[in-house]
């Protein structure tokens, strides 16, 4: 056995021994339960078809917390309303699986992260796509070209297009039907009139947001007063006046010699050359508050799979209070098992 | 000094890595078991947030965008948590809408969480509705600018939106006295700023929640052209605590639900990670100086 293959051995069978003493310890782990709801909707009399009213029902089957599955088992061994749900159990095994084999890149590529990989790959291409089907071109394509076989088939309430919705979906199919020559063995430059109609109306879209959004309101949130006094009650207040007077002011310096440090026809020297420099301390603050936050943002997530593994899937502890008494068991076994 | 420059100038980088691991694992194990959480004190931005839904009348139409997915909900669930229940609890009407595909589930999931399972006296489609995914990205903004029905005809249930009565009064975005987006990126703020705000004139007040990657290109827009902005995970626990305290009993007999103190919860983790962080930080820079001095005495 090589030694990348015997540490894997090693690293799997400790974590398959760690299970399996937590999974015989405390109130188990791992369990997914539902509720059984009994449905029922009123369906009117329909004149047109000859149906008569009736009442259809059916059967849903809700995600519920374990703690409502140990209720209802301690009140009636017997019930069937709340039980263990197979498909939720391995959902919660697969999500569990999953987070570990990601995890697991950052000892060393492995086949589990590239499954992982793979998988999230597929199931992403999978939905957009059954989402482009669905709320796109189902209701604004065909709702519009064949609105009575939408509404009769899919989208009973969906409102009768006007003419120019239907034109603009036309001339819509023709340019993705065009779009799609890209993909023909001859002919792939007629895809490029719909790429330029795109990017005209993508440009055209963006430049007008951009000037009234950013480089108008941008600019005239940069004039600030140097001085700006505050005041409670009609009365001037030294402190407040001191720290709003200072920010605006480091504002319109901050922006100025930002400024300066992009302006490259003159040489950083001087005057010009301080400004430069004083602007690549704002540059450089800047890209560090950039980088906490985005490091802040990075340890939620990985906190947030971390408390996915400890609470969901390994029953360690119960923060939002999910399965009552038996967590605090679950977690102090644990803990004196190691 | 030596061997502690030699030790860190060969550290393997994947200890590293466990180390974070312990330093986020361990605080989630002892808030997980305890139920204890860091104290919070809000700032401006996220107060802003606060006061821009309490300052309306009961009942006022609220537009609630969900611009993200799974990838970003551990950041971004407890902020639309606590935004749902401060506005469930102060009997707004929430239009949900979602302008990334997996919006409207997270939109559901918030709505089990909070309205359904807290609020069980407000009604679907009286009180609340979801309106589920648009595609188009900037289209849709500037569609709702001047039509809301024509981007939005039906509710993600299928009814259509001119017969939901929680859809009354609402012709266009600037119908609604605040809008409130979720956001991970693009499409999300910038782009509601950019497309709605502005042009508007200043009509759709915002408000935000945003990742922490989107906070500091967030920054420049507060508070001229966004009301308020809850950055990252430390605004959402500012946030939540906030809420948490306006909503609980006035004599605090009763603690808040744990469901509501997410955010809060994450603040330990974040501590953790940030201490090893600084930790790391400075003793790289001892390393890297204490190698040069070294080498500039064997140089010369």
């Amino acid at each position: 056995m090589s030694g990348p293959t015997r540490t894997w051995a090693i690293i799997i069978a400790v974590i398959i021994v760690l299970l399996g003493v937590r999974m015989s310890i405390g109130g188990g782990m791992g369990r997914a339960y539902s509720q059984r709801l009994e449905q029922k909707a009123e369906v009117p009399a329909n004149s047109q078809t000859n149906t008569p009213a009736r009442t259809i029902t059916w059967t849903e089957w809700h995600a519920v917390q374990p703690k409502i599955y140990f209720a209802a088992q301690r009140a009636d061994p017997q019930q069937t309303q709340v039980a263990f749900s197979w498909s939720d159990t391995i959902g919660l095994w697969i999500g569990a699986f999953f987070t570990l084999a990601v995890f697991s890149f950052l000892y060393r590529d492995n086949a589990g992260y590239r499954l992982a990989e793979a998988v999230i790959i597929g199931v992403s291409a999978a939905y957009w796509g059954v989402i482009g089907f669905w709320d796109t071109l189902m209701p604004k394509l065909f709702g519009a070209l064949v609105p009575s076989f939408v509404q009769a088939h899919v989208m009973p309430s969906l409102p009768n297009p006007s003419t120019a919705t239907v034109i603009a979906m036309t001339f819509a199919l023709v340019l993705g039907v065009l779009l799609l020559m890209r993909l023909a063995p001859k002919g792939g430059w007629i895809s490029l009139w719909p790429m330029a109609f795109i990017i005209g109306v993508t440009a055209g879209l963006k430049i007008v947001s951009h000037i009234e959004g950013d480089l108008v309101a941008q600019t005239v949130a940069t004039f600030k007063p140097l001085i700006s006094p505050q005041r409670i009650e009609g009365v001037v207040e030294i402190w407040p006046t001191v720290w709003a007077s200072l920010a605006n002011t480091l504002v319109v310096v901050g922006v100025l010699c930002c400024l300066t440090y992009f302006f490259f026809s003159v040489d950083h020297k001087g005057v010009v050359g301080r400004a430069a420099r004083t602007g690549i301390m704002y540059l450089m603050i800047t890209f560090g508050a950039a980088f906490g936050f985005t490091v802040m943002g990075r340890v939620a997530l990985l906190a947030a799979r971390i408390e996915f593994l400890f609470d969901d899937w390994l029953w360690l502890i119960d923060p939002a209070g999910k399965r009552t008494i038996e967590v605090a068991a679950s977690a102090v076994s644990m803990l004196c098992w190691w | 000094m030596k061997t502690l420059v030699a030790i860190l100038e060969k550290l393997d980088r994947r200890w590293i890595f466990l180390a974070m691991a312990l330093a986020v694992a361990g605080p989630i194990l002892i808030i997980g078991i305890t139920g204890k959480t860091l104290p919070e004190t809000p700032t401006p931005a996220a107060r802003a947030v606060y006061n821009a839904i309490e300052s309306l009348p009961p009942g006022s139409p609220i537009l609630l965008s969900f611009d993200f997915d799974p990838g970003s909900g551990g950041e971004l669930l407890p902020m639309a948590t606590s935004l749902v229940h401060q506005c469930a609890a102060r009997g707004h009407r929430m239009i949900f809408i979602a302008l990334w595909p997996l919006g409207p589930t997270l939109i559901d999931q918030t709505i089990k969480k909070v309205i359904q399972s807290d609020y069980p006296n407000l009604k679907e489609g009286v009180d609340y509705v979801n309106l589920g995914f648009q595609s188009g990205n900037e289209a849709v903004m500037k569609v709702i600018l001047t039509d809301f029905r024509k981007a939005f005809p039906t509710t993600k249930s299928g009814s259509a939106v001119s017969t939901v009565a929680a859809m009354k009064g609402i012709e266009r975005v600037s119908d609604f006295p605040l809008l409130i987006t979720i956001s991970a990126g693009y499409p999300g703020a910038k782009e509601w700023i950019q497309y709605v705000v502005s042009s508007s004139g200043g009509k759709v007040k915002m408000v935000t929640g945003c990742t922490g990657v989107q906070t500091p290109q967030l920054f420049p827009y507060y508070p001229a052209q966004l009301n308020g902005m809850l950055g990252a995970i430390k605004g959402a626990a500012e946030y939540e605590a906030l809420v948490n305290e306006s909503l609980a009993p006035k004599d605090h007999s009763a603690a808040p639900n744990p469901k509501y103190l997410e955010a809060q919860r994450r603040m330990g983790p974040q501590l953790g990670a940030h201490l090893l962080m600084v930790a790391l930080i400075i003793l790289g820079n001892i390393a890297f100086f204490a190698a040069r001095k070294t080498k500039a005495g064997a140089t010369s």
